[in-house]
């Protein structure tokens, strides 16, 4: 392997500075690590060869010319397939969007091509973000570099394994309920899922708009402030997003890097944690902790009596906004068409046909599956006893942030409750799948951000597992604060970054 | 189509007492969509006003058009009504293909206005027409259906859609049941929709114009037994496209109503389409509790949540209301009362405001509009406003009449070229050759015909019976097709015979 791929941004960003690397050679230096490793691990569904070498090529003459647009300007990314992108397909892991190349693009997106990001492609994802393990895409599962018979997480699998892998130094997910940070957690990844309104969601293909955020996959805790802060801040074509400037992310990371916790109250929630979570887990979260402690930092327990009704609420919200979200893909405007042969009524097909063949034969079954309890849900005579009631719930969760918030500056947890599980395990029970996201789903019905970077490898297994920080919204520079000097204690405990550890995957075959 | 049996109007009217309930979507004349920076022109080449918002492209979200929700602030207070202090957009979940997203945006339980009310006027009586909310939505795209004889999506092979339309904002206005107003309540429905159509061109808010679809009315009718105290099963008659047709549908629908429960059926709560040339309704899809739009908030935008202070700013600039602006129009014109309730029946109040801006008298104006335009009007089916003829013309032809170029009688010609398309009034003078003859070489020799024909008429007159020389101006007039000057002919009649 190239040596410049285990490099992270930041380093790249000096080597590029300093003229000891070109971004096409960078650039081409990730292209290969694809071609080399991608067959296996599946993390892309589409590579923009000549897009990503154009836009370094462009980059290094910028350089010259001593006219960059941003501190990344050259650092290649890959880019979720759920974020539309013009000139390059964009299925969101979808069969019902095959082949769709949109004609404009997202405003992160925007602002990747707008500070001279190459794009290397679009990685691969849960159809329309549903699930926990990227085994849901309709495009095949991405499998975990750590084992290439475990899942990566889900739905931002293809993201988080195409850092691990080293095939990109940079990452777009999207969370609406841990797609960022659980795929991050069990692929030993950084990942972050920014305050809700904190990053522009235009041109993100919605799943539940009220939960979805884009946010940074990277290898260091610095990455994801450097990203953040590029993709941050106010966009008037997305009503939701704050009008306010982005915290000082990077400043913050740089800060905490230092190590001197000295002052910080770290509430651990004692709903996130004990049954139900690996003892492996468990022992990783207890030794960050101590870490932190160490750090200077004060721990206090606090109690978020609601957390445990956060799964039920979630699947409550989520599948209505879902099922109205999704009820645009009928083949009228652009993606699958699926004409069927014979009409039940005998005459020619209807639209109406046209729309039930094409849903029918383009959608997987958990996106039939969440449509369908969304419906339900959101049917008069029911709206108040689920959505409505799932509503009253929300604000009981957001009220138990608060509390939790006035005794402690941020709350941790493990992010995940297990370690990386094998493909196939959990695919024909949902509800196991979607425990996985216990830990995550209550930072989105809040709207406030969350982090997750790695705590270590689970003794029982050796596979990666998370530590989560939440602080209040618009304080994501807290997360940067912790989950830097977290970063920075482990490593020195560790010798260098987790993913040192990882296989090196050269050589494998798919 | 089947036969429908109807009651007639003044049976219906014996056994039972009719409910109206009016839905009006008024299209709004901003410069952009709903949720989008979109031009909104009437009448460009179908899809090129669309952008990946109002097309529902994946990803795409709406955001709220600030201009759309003073206007619908604005009418919601020229209705009377509250205005939220803070309200949601909703999501109506349907599949249609003329609707991008699948779901309509739109409010549901939280209008932008709601408690209101309107005085209308029918036949020099006041209704007060109760409005129970306005609320902002966006319209649909329009489907054109092709290869089938009517243009129904009934026997066409296939369907062309133009989202142009699609995210235009719509004020809907909603009216609570109107009750009490019996045999007048096709004369009330067509009332309360001139009069808020009226508002609304006063508002300045909308084009208005009924026949291009940017005032479009819904007619709801139940009918109730004599003396009930709850209402009975209503029907939807759906896009009523022009005031005439409000009222006749109103009655259509009374009478069909009472003819079913007059033989002992139920009547069916439906969607009804109004057939413009036949006069009838047909039913449409059936409406019932059954059909579920699955209403939440929708999650992509913020609450629209407008302060006291910018609510009493537009208040501020609302038009002086109807009632006011009469009681001013009337002393300004010097009408009696019967002058301007008939203006105001025959739907002609703006039309003679108008005429008379335009320079022509108040009589004059008045005259014009309640007798030789109203007739007409009546023979092609039209309202008034409709006849074809604009107000500025007919302040022309009336200075055309008082310059004597030519007389009343020729006018009615200038109008019927006007409504034929054939120029303004004065080159319709010009190429009918309708200008009065007051040259007295043709002229006299007109009248010494006319004597010549006459010589008992002529012999009274020379026996100082001037009152006969009508007889020999009218075989002038005739002579001379209308277009004599008729005070110089009598003139010349006198000076001849004397």
């Amino acid at each position: 392997m190239n040596d410049v791929l285990t490099r992270s941004a930041a380093e790249l960003a000096d080597l590029l500075a300093t003229g000891e690397l070109t971004s096409v050679a960078l650039t081409q230096a990730c292209l290969d690590r694809i071609g080399q490793v991608d067959d296996a691990v599946h993390a892309f569904l589409h590579v923009d060869v000549e897009g990503a070498l154009a836009e370094a090529a462009a980059s290094d003459e910028r350089r010259a010319n001593g006219d960059l647009l941003s501190p990344l300007d050259g650092i290649p990314i890959a880019v979720k397939d759920v974020l539309v992108t013009v000139g390059l397909p964009t299925t969101c892991g979808s069969k019902i969007l095959e082949g769709w190349v949109p004609p404009y693009d997202a405003t992160v997106v925007r602002r990747l091509r707008e500070a001279g990001l190459p794009i290397l492609g679009k990685t691969n994802m849960d159809e329309f973000a549903m699930g926990s393990s990227t085994e849901h895409s309709a495009y095949g599962p991405t499998r975990n570099p750590w084992d290439l018979d475990r899942i990566p997480g889900g739905s931002g699998g293809g993201s988080a394994a195409a850092v691990a892998a080293f095939e990109a130094p940079l990452a777009l997910g999207t969370d609406t309920g841990g797609s960022i940070r659980q795929p991050g957690a069990v692929t030993g990844t950084v990942g972050v899922k920014p305050t809700y309104g904190g990053v522009s969601r235009y041109g993100l293909v919605a799943m539940a708009n009220s939960l979805d955020q884009v946010g940074p996959v990277t290898r260091t805790v610095l990455d994801s402030a450097l990203l953040h802060e590029l993709i941050g801040g106010h966009d008037p074509l997305d009503s939701t997003s704050i009008d306010q400037p982005v915290p000082a992310l990077v400043e913050a990371a740089r800060q905490g890097a230092t190590g001197d916790l000295t002052g910080l109250r770290v509430g651990v929630i004692t709903e996130l944690g004990g049954e139900g979570y690996q003892a492996g887990v468990l022992a990783r979260f207890q030794e960050s902790l101590d870490l932190l402690v160490g750090a200077g930092a004060e721990v206090v327990e606090v109690s978020c009596p609601s957390f445990v009704h956060a799964l039920a609420t979630y699947y409550l919200i989520m599948p209505c906004e879902a099922s109205s979200n999704l009820a645009k893909f009928d083949a009228m405007r652009y993606g699958l068409r699926v004409v069927p042969e014979a009409a039940a009524h005998g005459g020619p097909p209807s639209a109406e046909d046209v729309m039930r063949a094409t849903r029918d034969a383009g959608f997987g079954d958990e996106v039939k599956r969440r449509i369908i309890l969304g419906t339900y849900a959101l049917s008069s005579g029911y709206y108040d006893a689920y959505y409505g009631q799932a509503q009253k719930v929300r604000t009981l969760i957001s009220r138990d942030f608060e509390a939790a918030f006035a005794q402690a500056d941020v709350l941790v947890s493990p992010t995940a409750p297990t370690t990386a599980f094998r493909l196939g395990e959990k695919l024909d029970d949902p509800l196991a799948m979607y425990l996985n996201d216990l830990a995550t789903i209550p930072a989105n019905l809040a709207g406030v951000p969350g982090i997750s970077l790695p705590s270590g490898l689970a003794d029982e297994d050796g596979l990666p597992a998370g530590f989560q920080v939440l602080a209040p919204a618009m304080a994501d520079d807290r997360l940067y604060r912790v989950g830097a000097a977290l970063e920075a204690l482990l490593e020195k405990k560790w010798g260098g970054p987790l993913l040192a550890q990882a296989p090196v995957l050269d050589g494998v075959q798919a | 189509m089947s036969t429908v049996t109807l009651r007639s109007f003044e049976e219906t009217l014996e056994k039972y007492d009719p409910a109206l309930g009016l839905e009006v979507h008024v299209e709004l004349n901003t410069e952009s969509k709903m949720f989008c920076g979109c031009p909104t022109e009437f009448g460009a080449e179908p899809n090129t006003q669309v952008c990946p918002t109002c097309l529902g492209l994946p990803g795409a979200m709406p955001v709220v058009n600030r201009k759309a929700v003073e206007s619908a602030i604005r009418i919601g207070l020229a209705l009377n009504c509250q205005i939220a202090e803070w309200c949601r957009f909703a999501r109506k979940n349907y599949f249609y293909p003329d609707m991008p997203k699948n779901f309509q945006t739109s409010q549901y339980d939280e209008p932008i206005a709601f408690d209101g009310w309107m005085d209308v006027e029918v036949g020099g009586e006041t209704y007060r027409v109760e409005i129970e909310r306005a609320h902002m939505e966006e319209d649909t795209g329009k489907s054109l259906h092709v290869g089938g004889a009517t243009g129904r999506i009934h026997g066409a092979d296939h369907s062309l859609v133009d989202y142009n339309r699609a995210g235009i904002p719509l004020i809907e206005i909603v009216t609570r049941p109107i009750v009490g107003a019996g045999a007048k309540a096709p004369e009330v429905a067509k009332a309360y929709v001139a009069q808020l159509r009226q508002l609304i061109i006063a508002l300045g808010v909308s084009d208005a114009r009924m026949d291009q679809g940017s005032i479009r009315a819904d007619v709801n009718l139940s009918l109730a037994p004599t003396g009930a105290d709850r209402l009975g099963t209503r029907t939807e008659t759906k896009n009523v496209n022009s005031l005439r047709s409000v009222e006749r549908a109103v009655r259509y629908e009374m009478q069909r109503h009472a003819a079913i429960l007059d033989a002992g059926g139920t009547i069916l709560q439906e969607t009804r389409h109004w057939h413009e040339d036949t006069g009838i309704t047909t039913s449409g899809r059936e409406k019932s509790d059954a059909e579920d739009y699955r209403y939440f908030p929708e999650p992509d935008l913020v609450p629209v949540a407008p302060t006291r202070e910018w609510v009493e700013e537009l208040r501020a600039t609302l038009p002086e209301n109807p009632t006011q602006k009469r009681a001013r129009l009337q002393a300004e014109w010097g009408f009696t009362d019967l002058e301007m309730r008939d203006t105001v029946g025959a739907g002609a109040l703006a039309l003679v405001e108008e005429t008379i801006a335009a320079g022509a008298t108040p009589q004059a104006a008045r005259k014009w509009w309640l007798s030789e335009l109203a007739r007409r009007a009546n023979d092609a089916g039209v309202e008034v406003a409709e006849v074809g003829v604009t107000p500025a013309q007919v302040a022309e032809v009336q200075r055309l009449v008082d310059a004597g170029t030519i007389n009343d009688k020729l006018a009615r010609q200038v109008f019927d070229g006007l409504i034929a398309g054939e120029g303004t009034p004065e080159e319709i003078v010009a190429s009918r050759g309708l200008a009065v003859v007051s040259d007295d070489g043709a002229l006299g020799a007109a009248v010494d015909k006319a004597i010549e024909a006459n010589p008992d008429v002529a012999q009274k007159i020379r026996d100082g019976k001037v009152a006969a020389a009508g007889a020999l101006i009218g075989s002038v007039m005739k002579e001379m097709r209308g277009q004599a000057d008729a005070g110089r002919v009598r003139e010349l009649i006198l000076e001849k015979l004397s």
